[in-house]
């Protein structure tokens, strides 16, 4: 109750200073923290598959994109709009205020007891093979949610490559980034990668019966990858190379065959056959992993930019 | 009780993501207190989420994998922004008019 407290009470002050915070970089320095402490919190409601992935993309990559941001815009951060007025911004804490009590009113006047759909996932979850329920909703449950998901981010890479310039079109992703001969980042750029691919490949094989799996896993792999990208030590491909294209869009398009054959099969897209479930998860999994891994790097890298 | 706490600061969290997203006009800000918002909404509904904790779980399951699928949208939404935001930017630096 105490540790409630605690961590509801840190997260609130967090978030109103990012709010509140002058410079860009102060707010995103205070957005890292305000991650961080979600997963706190997410650790007290019992859903420690999402305090890891909220610490690994909602405060990891998440804070490596917006400081990344924040030092390219400084400076000329200017505002695209004006300010809005006094009267107006007491207009909007109205409304906001509203919004926040009905949200409350709602939470306080949940039914008692709670809907839930445990029991159905208890009572199936041996089909699918897998010990930990959330993987079992993911990948079987509600395995279409997981497959838009990862179109989705298919579909962001592609998005964003395209706001490339005319110019950079099919260049190399991101900001160029000087090779650093020394110093604490050139030293974790080469220490850290084998230790934290192995990390990332015993959270995607743990998931399965305990929290972790492919989002985590292939968070952590696209923090190795960045990490010698930051320190100049690797440079990313070109966005034109085949391969690159072709290992963003395996993982989903694995998924999609792997859920036709199911219907051709079974009747229902998605369906595994009995007994071929688990083999065929851990296959998407693992596919999924790297496909999402390299999406999410170059989501943080970024398009080609103009050369300086 | 811990469920209705932290159901309860996501509903403030929405309300101070929301507030930011209307009243801050630096672009910039404006990605991070959609973000904050964000993580309020994940906070409502992982509240509803562990209320229905039950058949050995400690929440329901359903919701937190959904939770969990949000997130990483949120994150591509994000990127996406982030990169709108720096093309403006470098178009801006090149095109003073």
């Amino acid at each position: 109750m105490m540790a409630d407290g605690l961590i509801a009470a840190a997260i609130l002050g967090v978030a109103l200073a990012t709010i509140a915070s002058r410079g860009t970089f102060t707010a995103v320095a205070l957005f890292i923290a305000y991650g961080l402490l979600l997963s706190f919190a997410w650790v007290r409601l019992g859903a420690i598959d999402i305090a890891l992935t909220e610490a690994a993309i909602g405060a990891g990559l998440s804070g490596a994109l917006l400081l990344g941001a924040a030092s390219r815009v400084a400076g000329r951060g200017a505002a695209m709009d004006r300010r809005p007025g006094r009267a107006m911004t007491v207009a909007i804490a109205l409304g906001c205020a509203g919004v926040t009590a009905a949200l409350a009113a709602a939470i306080l006047l949940l039914p008692d007891p709670a809907p839930s759909l445990a029991p159905q996932v208890a009572a199936n979850i041996g089909a699918t093979g897998l010990g930990n329920p959330v993987a079992a909703v993911l990948m079987s449950f509600r395995g279409l949610d997981t497959l838009l998901e990862s179109a989705v981010l298919v579909l962001a890479v592609i998005a964003a490559w395209s706001l490339a310039p005319d110019d950079a079109w099919g260049g190399k992703p991101g900001p160029m980034q000087p090779v650093l001969a020394d110093g604490p980042l050139a030293l974790l750029a080469r220490l850290l990668p084998p230790l934290g691919i192995l990390v990332a490949v015993h959270v995607l094989w743990i998931g399965k019966d305990a929290p972790g799996g492919k989002f985590q896993a292939a968070a952590i792999l696209a923090a190795m990858w960045m990490l010698p990208w930051m320190a100049g030590r690797v440079v990313p491909p070109p966005i034109s190379a085949r391969w690159l294209r072709v290992a963003v869009a395996a993982g989903p398009a694995l998924f999609i065959a792997i859920g036709l054959a199911g219907w051709m099969t079974q009747g229902a897209f998605l369906a595994y056959p009995p007994g071929l479930a688990l083999p065929l998860i851990m296959v998407v999994e693992i596919a999924l992993t790297a496909s999402i891994a390299i999406a999410l790097a170059l989501l943080v890298i970024g398009p080609p930019g103009r050369r300086a | 009780m811990t469920a209705t706490v932290f159901g309860l600061v996501g509903a403030l969290l929405t309300g101070i993501g929301l507030f930011g997203l209307l009243a801050r006009p630096e672009p910039l800000l404006r990605i991070l207190a959609f973000n904050v918002l964000g993580g309020g909404i994940f906070l409502v509904f992982g509240a509803v989420a562990r209320r229905g904790a039950g058949a050995g779980f400690a929440g329901d399951p359903v919701p937190q994998a959904i939770i969990l699928t949000g997130i990483v949208v949120a994150f591509a939404a994000t990127t996406l922004a982030v990169a709108l935001l720096l093309r403006i930017a470098s178009d801006d630096e090149s095109d003073p008019s």
